[in-house]
């Protein structure tokens, strides 16, 4: 009896511990984050687009550089910065695991990218759609 | 060098020690283009992505206040931090920076290739073509001949310079 008053505590309490992670830790949590996001910002959302990843990742947005300017056309090979010359690590998940692998330097990067490219923050539409393309990217 | 060494000796005892002691530790060691790195947060964000770490000792405390205030127009780009990070860095930026006339003789300048001592050490030998060759593109791209760069070592065994 007491046994059977313990257990749904105990259950209750290892689904608190096997529950999604909280914090997004790979390609796949954060997709899942950017496509919560942009359906809650867009009652119209119908989903995430690899293909216009894609073109966002390869467009100049009305600036100088696009994603491509420093990734290059090709985001599974090592990129080169367009001002310093500076190898960048390819940012394909597939071909570098320490990509969209950590919230806060996915936060820093979209942050400071996107207001080199767009002199704005980008939407979690947008993230998502890049993403979406990203992780169909093979090495 | 032995006689020299020890007629100096004799004549002002300990200086000869003085200055070998200050060639085996590290401030001395800078003199012979190696500069240490002693942040990881100064490494991890302002050396592993777009640029080396520069070495902090090549521009004055001033220089580095400046650039860390303005890291949101940081040369064309956006390389803002969190506010955690950025005290951080600016706290060793403050304690690394340079002191030496070399470093400041030009007031704060954001760039370390304005320095009066970069473009002595880089103008004078340095054909143009070195510069526009596609491999170095930048005085920033410090890598592209210090091979070393990355561990501030610009001495003269790692120095290649690209053709």
């Amino acid at each position: 009896m007491r046994f059977r008053s313990i257990v749904p505590a105990v259950a209750a309490s290892l689904a608190l511990l096997t529950a999604p992670a909280l914090r997004a830790e790979t390609p796949a949590d954060f997709l899942k984050e950017f496509e919560s996001a942009a359906r809650a910002a867009d009652p119209g959302f119908k989903g995430l687009s690899s293909q216009r990843g894609e073109q966002f990742f390869k467009a100049t947005h009305g600036g100088e550089w696009s994603c491509a300017s420093c990734h290059t056309q090709n985001p599974a090979a090592t990129g080169k910065h367009a001002k310093t010359g500076k190898e960048v690590a390819p940012l394909a998940p597939a071909a570098n695991a320490e990509r969209f692998a950590s919230p806060a330097k996915v936060e820093k990067w979209f942050k400071r990218n996107c207001n080199d490219v767009l002199g704005r923050v980008c939407s979690p539409q947008e993230k998502g759609d890049l993403l979406a393309w990203l992780v169909t990217v093979k090495k | 060098m032995n006689m020299i060494g020890s007629r100096v000796n004799r004549a002002f005892p300990g200086l000869f020690a003085a200055a070998a002691l200050a060639l085996a530790t590290g401030p001395a060691r800078a003199d012979g283009h190696v500069y240490p790195l002693t942040s990881e947060p100064y490494k991890a964000e302002c050396g592993a992505s777009c640029h080396v770490a520069y070495p902090p000792q090549l521009l004055p405390a001033a220089s580095w206040r400046k650039l860390m205030s303005g890291l949101d127009k940081h040369f064309g780009t956006d390389a803002s931090l969190d506010a955690k990070t950025a005290r951080e860095i600016g706290d060793y930026l403050d304690a690394a920076a340079g002191t030496k006339k070399k470093v400041s003789a030009d007031g704060a300048p954001l760039r370390i290739s304005e320095t009066r001592w970069f473009r002595h050490e880089h103008g004078e030998e340095l054909p143009a073509s070195v510069w526009s060759n596609p491999k170095v593109k930048s005085p920033a791209n410090c890598e592209a001949c210090h091979t070393q760069a990355a561990q501030g070592d610009y001495g003269e065994r790692s120095l290649r310079v690209p053709r």
